[in-house]
């Protein structure tokens, strides 16, 4: 494969522009620190919640218990939506079935399940879960449904010439083939699912980054509210790494064939 | 005993909402362990007839029987090889090789042996573990008929399988076939484009004509063949040999008044 050229030192400079900016902007007095908070403020902040616990729990004690909800989400969505999507790839009947209920589903905002994940699954761990397989579920079905859509017709064919049944075609044919498409909508599905469970957090919880970013707001405190947003974005980013690089890993291995 | 019997096989497709037929009453009987090669122009319906006895397509009218019973839908007695080849890219030469049979059950010992003989059958010993993209085409289609061969098939159906290969790899592919035919008879119906490969291969060759599909002629080739002693020249030879260019002009001028029929 072609070497790329090491494009870090731009990512790193994008950073340091930024905050610094950012820094500048709050030092120098042009807005007021509660209007906006400096970095060095909130990462003291954060510094604090790291120590003493805040809303009842260190701050990274709410992290794990968002990241549990939005791990056991995101798996139920996967777990479920694959065979869904594989299916409706494979038989007509199903994706004539499915397609019409999907299309309206996909555009009812995850956040607009909360009162009826409240009210089904509780505040407690399942409410949330809900929201956030409400959010990761459709790009998990829609991109194994493509994948399967795409897998050479052939393939199938000469599975099915030599004697496999459904659930080994499915297993062993359209999942291998449809599997670089089904990794692309992980990402998707995991950067939706994140933000749903955040947006849930908000609303329903007592424990979990999305309520530390409420009570930062009911406490009038904007350092609290921003160091939230920074932990948010970050797990996000490195959430999305590691299915980047699940993705390549795929890729360098699908990709060739 | 696998024959196959097609008994006024007629398929008609829809094409732009009209009912086109694509094959119109073929009755025809391919006897146990007989090489048939069928041409025709395209659009004949040679590659519909084969996909109806794989129990791919199913025939709009009459009945395809295989061994006595009839087709209903594709299964391991009827493995096909296609002209892409359809190997699984993401399985190594062994699982492709061995993939129809697991489908039978087989034990690890049994496809080990089966891997490692059609390896040494095709002079590709070492490659077990290679993938499909990491081999020439020749090679991969010789792995493709190796997974069809090792399930053991009663019928073996090719579609145009030396289709895709360059000129000499397919040379080479027609000699090997004769000889995995020659230690492993089989049922056999192969679509080919090539007349060539129509008569070397066959013990009878189907000249198909279009519009619609019908099997317009039978040409005999096994009797010729053995009694020439194709099968101790190299395949250059028995294409000159007098013999040889007789039966291919034969089916060459059926041809040719076939797809000069409809102009």
């Amino acid at each position: 494969m072609r070497r790329r050229r090491a494009l870090w030192p731009y990512a790193l400079a994008s950073i340091v522009l930024f905050f610094g900016l950012w820094q500048g902007v709050v030092s120098a007095g042009l807005v007021s620190n509660f209007v906006l908070p400096s970095p060095v403020e909130v990462l003291d902040r954060l510094w604090t919640m790291a120590n003493r616990p805040f809303a009842g729990f260190l701050i990274q004690e709410h992290l794990a218990s968002s990241f549990l909800r939005f791990f056991y989400g995101f798996a139920l969505a996967a777990i479920i939506g694959i065979p869904v999507g594989l299916a409706m790839g494979r038989f007509r009947l199903f994706e004539e079935f499915f397609t019409p209920l999907f299309e309206s589903y996909r555009y009812i905002a995850p956040l607009a399940w909360v009162p009826f994940a409240a009210l089904w699954f509780g505040t407690g761990i399942g409410g949330p879960i809900m929201v956030i397989f409400t959010g990761a579920f459709a790009p998990c079905v829609l991109n194994a449904y493509r994948g399967a859509q795409l897998v050479d017709r052939h393939l199938i064919e000469a599975a099915q010439t030599h004697g496999a049944g459904e659930f080994r075609i499915a297993r062993e044919v359209l999942l291998p083939g449809a599997l670089p498409s089904i990794v692309a909508g992980l990402r998707v599905s995991a950067g939706l699912g994140w933000q749903s469970l955040i947006g849930a957090e908000l609303i329903v919880v007592s424990s979990g980054i999305g309520y530390v970013l409420v009570v930062g707001q009911q406490n009038l405190s904007p350092d609290i509210v921003m160091a939230s947003m920074l932990v948010i974005g970050l797990t996000g980013l490195v959430i999305d790494y590691l299915l980047r690089f699940a993705e390549a890993r795929v890729r360098a291995k699908w990709g060739a064939a | 005993m696998s024959d196959i019997h097609f008994e006024g096989v007629t398929k008609v497709f829809s094409r732009g909402g009209r009912p086109f037929t694509a094959i119109d009453g073929i009755d025809f009987h391919v006897a146990d362990k007989q090489f048939i090669s069928v041409v025709g122009p395209s659009g004949c319906g040679k590659t519909t007839l084969m996909r109806m006895v794989a129990g791919l397509d199913h025939p709009t009218a009459g009945s395809v029987a295989v061994a006595g019973r009839e087709v209903t839908g594709p299964g391991p007695e009827r493995a096909v090889v296609f002209q892409q080849f359809a190997l699984f890219p993401w399985k190594t030469v062994y699982d492709n090789i061995t993939f129809g049979m697991r489908s039978k059950g087989a034990s690890r010992a049994e496809r080990d042996e089966a891997v490692a003989y059609y390896l040494k059958l095709m002079k590709m010993e070492g490659t077990e573990d290679s993938y499909p993209h990491q081999l020439s085409g020749g090679m991969q289609q010789r792995v493709a008929i190796a997974r069809s061969y090792a399930i053991d098939p009663g019928v073996l159906l090719m579609d145009e399988p030396f289709g895709a290969l360059d000129a000499q790899t397919r040379t080479i592919m027609q000699e090997e076939l004769v000889r995995l035919a020659r230690v492993n008879p089989r049922t056999v119906l192969f679509i080919t484009h090539s007349v060539e490969e129509a008569v070397y291969l066959a013990d009878r060759v189907i000249v198909m004509g279009r519009n619609p599909g019908r099997i317009r002629e039978v040409i005999d080739v096994a009797q010729t063949r053995d009694a020439e002693a194709w099968a101790d020249h190299p395949i250059d030879d028995v294409m000159e040999m007098p013999s040889f260019t007789h039966l291919r002009g034969q089916v060459w001028r059926l041809l040719r008044e076939e797809m000069g029929s409809d102009r």
